[in-house]
């Protein structure tokens, strides 16, 4: 078996262990929640009747491991149950949101990691230079700003002093492409500006490690130019740090975003979870926490893996 | 020879200063230097000499850090002082060259040979891909590259050592410029890999009339590759001469020490009259993961004598240390010292006969941790091994300096990086001998150094021997190093002892025929004898 493929297999399996950990704390934590869901829900005049009803419909009699191997089988098959407060299949619910989610991270991603690594080529090309220094204290400062208070400077900015974005992310099933694109840039801004500072500086920070090193010489006094030694020589070999930051990122926009979702009215999980636990909905907080934690997993993962296959001595071994 | 346009370097009164401290130091003082088409210079001197600072500039280029501050470097009527970054890069790889120290490192090891050759020349607009790259599988052959179609393809870590410092002198050859730097290149070789690639890098420079500067500090070598000869010390020219006259006649003093450094020969030892050995190793065998690297390893040293192990890379020298020392279990056999079996860890083995064992380490640089002042160094063997404190300490730690010849005022207070290389490695023998051992392994201890500083080195552990009834186990690759201080020569290959004997004895014929290929290759100062090893073993066949 290729060393690549072993590496592979061996990293989902991991995967797979620690999500089924994950699943656990998930499931217990919110067992031990104090209270009862029942009366919770119901309210203190319900009757034992009603109250019985509730459980057995929900599924909260029976031992605590019995009802955590039925959730999770459903769960796999992507049944989560129903909502306690609305009474639809949880399923259907996060479908959207999550998709909404999904969108506005990769939206994010696409402008926040390719202008994180060239701006930290060009640093670590420029690096000591004003243009260096100004631009990791420009992102060092957008890092350092609340999140939600980025989205409102920027909403002042852009909406109420210019008028060129809405100030609500307002989406739904019938929105456009293009449209969507259009309505979700401010959350996408807010969220680019918050990520792009460290992925940028990491990326900085790995090509000059590199800089000193025989090869990086060679290719000096072979004649290239300094950019193509950066781009060319430097940047392949410095790709498995950088690639270790844009991954903890990009779980960063689809788990962080619950503020920016909070500020633009944005129909996503975050909102959903938000509303969710002030609602008691336990379900949807079970369902919306185990697909955060399978994003984290998945993409650590896939970052691990990637890193591993951009070393060329496990890529083609002797 | 003597026309004026065929000057292709012309460095005049050179002046490069490098910063340290706040301060800009000159590293190269106005030093004269020309060169002429097809010729080769050979730039000699200890590290520090200024050596590689000087060939840097031949194409324009200082380290970062380094500046030139005065004078003149001239490649074929050109000035190229002053002259603008993009003239200095459109120079660089196409009319002259560079050949690194070590070619692992200075091939990018993200990218295959062949894309690394035709860099250089697409990119200067020499030839298109297409034609580098024929052009490489061509220069591949003539430097004597196995599977020259096919060896371009493969990434650097597939190719060997010595493969790969051909490829690079190939690379550096892409654009046929009219001077390459040669820095060097074989410093980090096997000797027996070394005469193959000294034979390539000749053959090629010769057969397309390129001019290089061949950097080293090796003398023997550069008898061989030079038509000139330069001396170098702390950035001032010694002198300089034809090869031949050079090497039969140095005017200068310190050229004269140098050539004085390979004539160092100790006493031998009378063994001690018990007659039974200090250490001793039964049928060892040893191997990381699934790769046996010791195979039946049988040998027992003398009390107060210096068995010198000698293989080239790979033939399971260090392994056979790090067995030794508890570092790594045999997978069979015994390792015992007086007689008595040790454990084969470290850790089970109890503090006299750690103590009894010592060792010292290839790179004294990363020895000897960096925030740690010669006091603490030194002062934490005594204080493990010996329970010392307070003033016995102090008194003994001073005892210690003095005996490795460094003025225990002067450095006590000082830490690794305020040291020089041959300092550091005084520490760690010092260190060594601290815990008042009775066997030390000396694993390549002079590999990093300067002839003369590895010399200073070796005198040191001679008189170390004589006073302390100290037994060695010395690894090296150098032959010249065993024919200066052992008693007993182990020669080693793939893991196993292929001869061993008193050092006389090894060094008579008849020999094994590898200890033959190893003596036959170690470079000698005759410039005639890298034809004469090549024809020799052509007549062989």
């Amino acid at each position: 078996m290729s060393p690549i493929l072993k590496i592979t297999l061996s990293r989902l399996a991991m995967g797979i262990v620690t999500l089924l950990i994950v699943s656990v704390l998930i499931f217990s934590a919110i067992e031990l929640l104090p209270g009862d869901i029942a009366t919770e829900t119901l309210g203190q005049s319900a009757t034992e009747e009603t109250i019985a009803a509730f459980r057995e419909r929900f599924n909260l009699n029976g031992p605590v491991h019995m009802r955590y191997i039925e959730w999770l089988v459903n769960a796999v098959q992507g049944d989560f149950g129903v909502s306690l407060s609305n009474q639809r299949p949880i399923s259907e619910l996060i479908a959207q949101r999550a998709g909404n989610t999904f969108f506005l991270a990769a939206y994010a991603a696409l402008i926040a990691v390719p202008i994180a690594i060239v701006l930290g080529m060009l640093a670590a090309l420029y690096r000591n230079s004003v243009f260096d220094k100004t631009i990791s204290g420009a992102t060092l400062a957008a890092i350092s700003f609340p999140e939600f208070f980025v989205a409102y400077i920027l909403v002042l900015l852009f909406s109420v002093t210019f008028g060129w974005f809405p100030s609500l992310a307002s989406v739904d099933a019938g929105t456009g492409f293009v449209e969507r694109l259009y309505r979700t840039f401010l959350p996408a801004l807010t969220l680019t500006l918050i990520v792009v500072a460290h992925m940028m500086r990491m990326t900085r920070a790995a090509i000059i490690n590199l800089l000193a090193l025989p090869y990086v010489e060679m290719a000096h006094l072979k004649g290239m130019k300094r950019w193509r030694v950066i781009a060319i020589h430097a940047l392949p070999n410095a790709i498995a740090p950088i690639i270790n930051v844009v991954a903890l990122n990009l779980a960063y926009l689809v788990v962080g975003v619950v503020l920016v979702e909070v500020v633009f009215v944005y129909p996503g999980l975050g909102q959903l979870l938000v509303d969710a636990v002030s609602n008691r909905d336990v379900p949807i907080v079970q369902a919306a926490c185990l697909i955060f934690a399978a994003t984290y997993i998945l993409l650590n993962m896939a970052a691990d893996i990637l890193s591993i296959i951009a070393n060329p001595r496990l890529l083609h071994p002797r | 020879m003597t026309d004026t346009s065929d000057l292709l370097l012309d460095i005049r009164d050179l002046v490069i200063e490098g910063r340290s401290g706040g301060t800009w130091q000159p590293i190269v003082k106005g030093i004269d230097l020309s060169l002429k088409r097809g010729e080769i210079l050979g730039l000699i001197g200890e590290s520090g000499a200024g050596k590689s600072t000087l060939g840097l500039a031949a194409m324009g280029y200082t380290k970062s850090g380094c500046r030139i501050a005065g004078g003149s470097i001239k490649l074929a009527g050109e000035e190229l002082v002053g002259a603008p970054a993009e003239t200095l890069r459109h120079l660089r790889g196409k009319r002259v060259a560079y050949v690194a120290q070590s070619a692992a490192a200075a091939f990018n090891p993200a990218y295959r040979l062949i894309r690394q050759y035709s860099e250089a020349p697409v990119r200067h607009g020499v030839m298109s891909r297409q034609e580098a790259e024929r052009d490489a599988v061509q220069l591949y052959r003539e430097m004597q590259l196995p599977n020259p179609e096919e060896i371009g393809f493969r990434y650097p870590h597939q190719v060997s050592g010595g493969q790969l410092q051909r490829a690079m002198t190939a690379m550096a050859m892409a654009c046929r410029p009219d001077l390459i730097i040669f820095d060097e290149p074989t410093t980090a070789l096997d000797v027996t890999t070394q005469i193959e690639v000294l034979a390539a890098i000749r053959k090629v420079v010769r057969e397309h009339h390129t001019a290089a500067i061949y950097i080293t500090h090796d003398l023997a070598v550069v008898a061989q590759m030079a038509d000139r000869i330069k001396v170098l010390l702390k950035g001032d020219e010694i002198e300089e001469a034809e090869t031949r006259q050079m090497l039969a006649h140095p005017r200068e003093d310190y050229t004269k020490s140098l050539w004085a450094v390979r004539e160092f020969r100790r006493a031998p030892r009378t063994p001690d009259d018990t007659g039974k050995p200090i250490l001793t190793l039964q049928d060892v065998d040893a191997s990381y993961g699934t790769l046996q690297v010791l195979d039946g390893i049988n040998l027992s040293v003398d009390r107060g004598q210096t068995m010198a192990v000698v293989g080239e890379s790979g033939s399971g020298k260090s392994t056979l240390a790090r067995v030794i020392m508890g570092l790594l279990p045999p997978d069979k056999g015994s390792v015992s010292l007086d007689g008595k079996t040790l454990s084969p860890l470290n850790r089970h083995r109890d503090k006299g006969v750690q103590r009894r064992v010592q060792m010292i380490h290839q790179m004294a640089d990363t020895a000897l941790n960096p925030k740690h002042r010669i006091r603490e160094v030194l002062g934490r063997p005594l204080e493990f091994f010996l329970g010392m404190k307070g003033a016995a300490k102090e008194a003994r730690i001073r005892e210690l300096l003095t005996m490795i010849e460094l003025d225990p005022d002067t450095f006590i207070d000082r830490l690794p990086s305020e040291l020089s290389g041959g300092q550091k490695q005084r520490v760690c023998i010092a260190r060594a001998l601290a815990a008042e051992p009775d066997f030390v392994i000396c694993d390549e201890v002079t590999s990093a150094l300067d002839q003369i500083v590895a010399e200073g080195i070796l005198r040191l552990l001679d008189r170390l021997q004589r006073e302390m009834g100290l037994t060695y186990l010395f690894i090296t690759h150098d032959l010249a190093t065993v024919r200066s201080i052992a008693d007993w020569v182990v020669v080693m290959q793939k893991g196993q002892i292929v001869e061993q004997g008193a050092k006389d004895q090894v060094f008579q014929p008849p020999h094994h025929p590898y200890t033959e290929l190893l003596l036959s290759s170690v470079p000698e100062m005759d410039p005639d004898w890298l034809d004469g090893v090549l024809n020799d073993r052509r007549a062989a066949g």
